[in-house]
């Protein structure tokens, strides 16, 4: 085996990943002052991080796992001063607004349906959980371009949304303004764990250093057995449409349909067991465009400019996947599935707890173990 | 510089179009985008994002800088768009409305 580019003495963490989860971590590691190599595949590499809708979402999270709801409205409440924090340092907006989000129902059935997963969610939760069910009248009084056939909606106030790329611009700023150092384009083929730490064998040398943190969304699977650990995500494909900017109506984001900072409308999504396909299809598309018109039926006369798919990283129960290696101490795997959401926890609490901080309460519900024993695919 | 026609004394059929309540004399055959910038049009729209103004620019629908309101439709390629006796085009002042024809 070749040595390694560097010596163990100069990189404190390597991050492998440069989506929005490995960014994070990245970002977060480097302000507190450890010195951090970030590895990153490229453009050709899957990445949800790039395609993905913005949401800054509590309501529905953590259904059968109030751990993960917590986790989701400490994130929620940390976003505003995570944004600020990058706005100061980067000069970035994310466009972050957390005024109150939507669900909106076009059935009864569906209404009731959500209206149980509240009261079992409220339940379990045994905290203020501020989710209200509104009827119809309610949510065309909030927005009036609401269809006739929305009968009502899933309300939380806590919900928001920001914008996934100038997220990414502003983290990868932020990171290289504080010295952090990016190898883009270096796809890692193999780790190996050595005496005092770890060789990360990349397509442009391999690199050495006695921490590793795995944030390769669905990279992490095969890299993750190379360490001790296990991260069995499979993709899980969305697809987006977008259309031209028109002049701001659309305030509060709702769950398939917000209007962006700079007046875009973006319609999602689909749910599809696709593969590694990152495609679209007319079916899919005409049927998410459908349902957003009976949300909104002024979106009928509106241009489409853009559509795409990508591949959510999706673990077998869509919690998130955090954990620390204990055959070989110092290796790390990270992924989730609302890497925007969660993006002021892996910059912060996470990275607390990769230096050696406690580790946080939720985390020991999100370890990869649950999934031992479990058929996967 | 104002754009001007070749005269190639051809007599083309003249059509009647309003451009910002303005009459204005095209000739069938000529895209909205054309027959605006020969009785000089400047500027076509500002950007949604910027407000930065904006004239057409590759004039064969693929900038999308030339956009205009067509008898009440927002964001029309004016390039791509033949006219037609009485048509009615506006200029567009940041993003579109929401609502609209
Ligand atoms: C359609 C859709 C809608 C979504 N909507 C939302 C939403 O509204 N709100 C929300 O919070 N989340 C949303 N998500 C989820 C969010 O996008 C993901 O949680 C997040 O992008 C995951 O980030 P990641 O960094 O783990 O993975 P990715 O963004 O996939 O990044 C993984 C990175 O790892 C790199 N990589 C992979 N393998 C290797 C290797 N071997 N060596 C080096 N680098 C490697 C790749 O280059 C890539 O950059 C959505 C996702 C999709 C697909
Ligand atoms: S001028 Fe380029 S699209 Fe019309």
């Amino acid at each position: 085996m070749s040595g390694a580019a560097n010596d163990f003495g100069d990189i404190d963490t390597i991050v492998v990943g440069g989506g929005v989860v490995g960014l994070s971590l990245a970002y977060g590691l480097k302000k507190a002052g450890e010195r951090v190599l970030l590895l990153d595949e490229g453009d050709d590499a899957y990445r949800a991080a790039r395609g993905n809708f913005g949401l800054v979402w509590v309501q529905g999270k953590g259904l059968g796992c109030p751990a993960y709801a917590r986790w989701t409205m400490q994130s929620a409440a940390a976003w505003p001063a995570f944004a600020d924090e990058l706005r100061e340092r980067t000069g970035v907006d994310v466009e972050l607004s957390q005024i109150g989000g939507l669900t909106m129902c076009l059935h009864d059935d569906e209404m009731a349906e959500r209206a149980a997963q509240l009261t079992r969610l409220r339940h379990d939760l045994a905290q203020a959980y501020p989710v209200e069910m509104w009827d119809g009248a309610a949510v065309r009084k909030l927005i009036p371009q609401t269809g006739p056939d929305v009968v009502g909606a899933v309300w939380c106030p806590l919900d928001g949304h920001a914008s996934p790329l100038r997220l990414l611009r502003a983290l990868l700023q932020g990171y290289d303004s504080l010295g952090g150092r990016l190898a883009a384009g270096s796809r890692v083929e193999a780790i190996t764990p050595r005496a005092g730490g770890f060789h990360v064998r990349t397509t442009f040398g391999t690199f050495a250093a006695p921490k590793v943190v795995l944030a390769a969304g669905l990279g992490n699977r095969t890299l993750a057995p190379q360490v001790g650990l296990t991260a069995p995500v499979a993709p899980n494909r969305g697809q987006i449409l977008v259309t031209e900017r028109v002049q701001p109506f659309l305030r509060h984001p709702t769950l398939y349909v917000r209007q962006t900072g700079e007046g875009v409308l973006q319609i999602g999504d689909s749910k599809e067991d696709a593969g590694f396909d990152d495609g679209t299809t007319l079916a899919q598309l005409s049927r998410i465009a459908a349902r957003a018109v009976r949300c909104f039926p002024l979106l009928e006369r509106m241009n489409i400019v853009r559509t795409w798919g990508a591949l959510r990283v999706m673990s077998p129960d869509g919690l998130p996947i955090y954990q620390a290696s204990t055959r070989h101490p110092g290796a790390f795997v990270i992924t989730c599935h609302s890497g925007i959401t969660l993006a002021p926890q892996h910059a912060g609490a996470l990275v607390d707890w990769i230096l050696g901080g406690t580790e946080p309460q939720p985390l020991q519900h999100f370890k990869a173990e649950r999934f031992d024993g479990m058929a996967t695919h | 510089m104002a754009w001007q026609r070749i005269e190639d004394g051809s007599d083309a059929v003249p059509v009647r179009l309003v451009v910002e309540g303005r009459p204005v004399q095209a000739r069938a055959g000529d895209t909205v985008a054309a027959a605006m910038l020969a009785v000089g049009v400047a500027v076509f729209r500002e950007t949604p994002v910027s407000g930065a103004p904006r004239a057409p620019l590759c004039m064969m629908g693929v900038c999308f800088d030339c956009l205009v309101e067509v008898d009440g439709r927002p964001n029309v390629q004016a390039c791509m768009t033949p006219v037609a006796e009485g048509m009615q085009i506006c200029l567009q002042h940041g993003a579109r409305r929401p609502e609209g024809a």
